[in-house]
């Protein structure tokens, strides 16, 4: 039987309309920014995508920055806006966020995951801030309150950036809507090819580059645009419907209701959470040893965060929730399959029995 | 069967691996991320270095098994890093390999065996495994000059079933090459590990001070009967035995360590005629047979790079201590591995204990 992939929040599986916008695309040899007709027609793609996300995340198209993934559009705009600011950060944000801003101060999230906003208020008050947010988080599906995270922000007079990352796709996210400054967003966690992102931007915000090279982008991004794989990654956001994501939330609460009945919990469980996220805790038996076994049945899900040498760290994530353990996080992919659940829980019970033969693991 | 490999990356344990593959077992490989080797790093010849997991997983990715990278740096910190400085302060010899395979190695590893489903641990280790009528037992391994039973001595019974050591029965390194070779993987011509592998070459008292400040003091350098003879930077840089750096000019007769002091902070030198004595107590005692009821003639090893020596051992079971009584006289350094042998086979060992003679007793 072909393995069960259930890491989508690492990466989502091609979508067809990705795969074809990429697959066209890497048919023209022109670069976007040659006047002549291959360049054009190169151009008439990435133009295309830009438009597509522009509708998709509400910006207007002159507002899309290309990047080459997700970290470089949250590090572009941590640099660009941040400066001569205080800089904000949730504790529950990704590395590639906290590592882009290493001199900010953090804000702490409630033991459900979700930001303490009364703490936000309280730390907006004093000179301009950039406050960034994640709308969803990697590990724990939980979603921030953003839409009042905004308001306080707005009162303040700070600029919000918000990491869209796991959110774009899977929850309407609208920077008009937020009322948000920018707003970040990677290709292939949509759907699309690795190796392209975005910057969305407000109407009218300038943006100093963080690489100049050519002047692309408008002067906000250096560079020679991956045109597979932005062509890709706007099919994949245009492929990307919300409603799709409950049938995702069905089978996620088909797992958790088997895993909660055989000892597990489920971090964030109290909070609004991306339907296709479950992070699994299974007091006892280490998150690593439990992913490693996973995958010898088949079943590939993730623990946490892990570095590129494929070892598992503690989470930041779970400890600023104030969780002791770690946890196992199943993502569920666009296409997973109507039997999922099942076929998880199988191998997870499996794991769970032969876990608990030398201590007793998921003691309720 | 579905077997773990412990894979180092080095050429020793990836044959391991590829025997096991070519045998046609379920092979699952695994290593361990023991500590942060940029602390480390610069170093020829050692194991453990970052460089070293990224050769295991190539070679995991050309037998075509399942890898994965264990992060065990702060149990390795605790259980290995911690106890080696520990010992220096104590005045005492540390052997960090055996405490590594006592713990994170042998300990840890069938733990995740088991967890995994496996039904056997596989490592590159040269001794051999002999089913006995009274189970398993452990014997020298084919080739003596690489021979590693010594190290494996803390093994348990339970533990020694469940392992196994394909390298034992090999003639030599060539031969083990030869297989690498011809199974073509990448390191076949890699250079041995020599050293301890958390330590750069030549600082190990940097290590020990940066951990036990107290063993970088400076103290006095006495003989026999207490007269000061020079000055020391640190217990940390002497072990009993210890012949070179000693800094006390030439003329006389040549000094060994005999004893040191933490407490005092004294080392006390004498000539070799006054270091070696025949009776030792060691602890912590592992019998890989039923514990002899009484004193019984043997071969005992009392560090790694010598051959074993005959004795007389004897279990004390109310002290829960082996009594050791060499036939000829031998420096005995407290710390090191004392190893039971009947001709190839280890019956068992203990980590030697201080001795008991004071400075009273050995000046008088």
């Amino acid at each position: 039987m072909a393995p069960l992939y259930l890491d989508a929040n690492a990466s989502e599986p091609l979508r067809p309309e990705a795969r074809a916008a990429a697959l066209a695309a890497l048919e023209l040899a022109g670069n976007p920014s040659s006047v002549h007709a291959a360049g054009r027609a190169a151009r008439q793609l990435l133009e295309r995508a830009r438009d597509q996300l522009a509708a998709r995340f509400g910006t207007g198209p002159g507002e899309v920055v290309f990047t080459s993934g997700g970290t470089e559009a949250n590090a572009l705009a941590l640099h660009a806006r941040g400066a001569g600011r205080r800089v904000l950060v949730g504790a529950t944000e990704h590395p590639a966020v906290l590592a882009a801003a290493p001199g900010a101060a953090t804000l702490p999230v409630l033991a459900d995951g979700r930001l303490d906003l009364a703490t936000l208020a309280e730390a907006l008050r004093g000179p301009p801030a950039l406050v960034c947010l994640m709308a969803a988080n990697n590990e724990t599906g939980v979603l921030h309150p953003l839409a009042e995270a905004a308001a306080l922000c707005r009162a303040q007079g700070a600029l919000l950036h918000v990491d869209a990352v796991q959110a774009a796709g899977r929850v309407p996210v609208s920077l008009a809507e937020l009322g948000a400054d920018s707003m970040a967003i990677s290709g292939h966690k949509l759907g699309g090819p690795k190796g392209a992102g975005a910057l969305l931007l407000r109407p009218g915000l300038a943006l100093a580059p963080l690489i100049a090279g050519g002047g692309q982008e408008r002067g906000r991004r250096g560079g020679t645009e991956a045109l597979p794989a932005i062509a890709g990654m706007g099919a994949a956001a245009a492929a990307a419907e919300p409603v799709q994501a409950l049938r995702l939330a069905g089978l996620r609460d088909a797992i958790e209701a088997g895993c909660v009945a055989q000892g597990a919990r489920v971090a964030g469980l109290g909070a609004p959470r991306l339907g296709n996220t479950t992070l699994l805790i299974l007091p006892g038996a280490p998150a690593e040893t439990q992913v490693i076994a996973l995958d010898l049945a088949g079943v590939q899900v993730s623990a946490g965060a892990a570095c590129s040498s494929g070892k598992v760290g503690r989470s930041h994530v779970l400890a600023a929730m104030g969780e002791e353990a770690g946890g196992i996080r199943v993502s569920l992919p666009w296409n997973a399959p109507e039997d999922a659940a099942e076929r998880f829980l199988t191998a997870w019970s499996a794991m769970r029995n032969r876990l608990s033969r030398r201590a007793p693991v998921g003691a309720m | 069967m579905r077997v773990l490999v412990a894979m180092s990356g080095g050429v020793d344990s990836s044959v391991v691996a590829a025997l096991l593959v070519e045998q046609g077992h379920e092979v699952v490989g695994a290593t361990l991320q023991l500590y942060d080797h940029g602390a480390a790093i610069q170093k020829k010849g050692a194991c453990c270095a970052g460089q070293d997991i990224h050769d295991a997983r190539r070679v995991a990715e050309t037998l075509g098994i399942p890898h994965y990278v264990l992060d065990r740096e702060s149990r390795f910190r605790a259980a290995v890093i911690d106890d080696f400085a520990a010992t220096y302060a104590r005045g005492e010899t540390p052997i960090p390999c055996i405490r590594c395979n006592q713990t994170v190695k042998f300990q840890d590893l069938v733990e995740l065996a088991h967890d995994l489903g496996c039904e056997a641990l596989a490592t590159g280790h040269y001794a051999r495994r002999v089913e006995g009528p009274e189970g398993a037992e452990l014997h020298r391994a084919a080739d003596p000059l690489r021979d590693q039973s010594y190290f494996l001595f803390a093994t348990t019974r339970e533990q020694l079933e469940f392992c196994r050591f394909p390298l034992g029965g090999m003639p030599d390194k060539a031969a083990v090459r030869a297989v690498a070779e011809r199974l073509g993987l990448a390191v076949a011509a890699k250079p041995d590990s020599q050293d301890i592998c958390f330590v750069p070459e030549g600082s190990y008292d940097r290590l020990v001070a940066k951990l036990r400040p107290e063993t970088a003091e400076p103290g006095e350098i006495v003989d026999l009967s207490g007269q000061v003879l020079g000055q020391h930077q640190g217990i940390g840089r002497f072990t009993v035995g210890q012949g070179r750096g000693l800094g006390l000019g030439g003329g006389g007769e040549r000094l060994f360590v005999h004893a040191i002091e933490p407490g005092r902070r004294r080392i006390v030198v004498a000539p070799r005629a006054a270091l070696v004595r025949t009776e030792a107590v060691a602890g912590e005692v592992n019998w890989l047979v039923t514990p002899p009821q009484a004193p019984r003639r043997a071969q005992v090893k009392l560090r790694g790079r010598e051959a074993p020596r005959q004795a007389v051992v004897e279990w004390d079971a109310a002290a829960q201590v082996m009594r050791v009584t060499l036939d000829e006289p031998n420096i005995v350094a407290a710390g090191q591995a004392c190893v039971v042998y009947d001709g190839d086979r280890v019956l068992g060992g203990g980590f030697l204990r201080a001795a008991e003679i004071d400075m009273a007793g050995a000046a008088a």
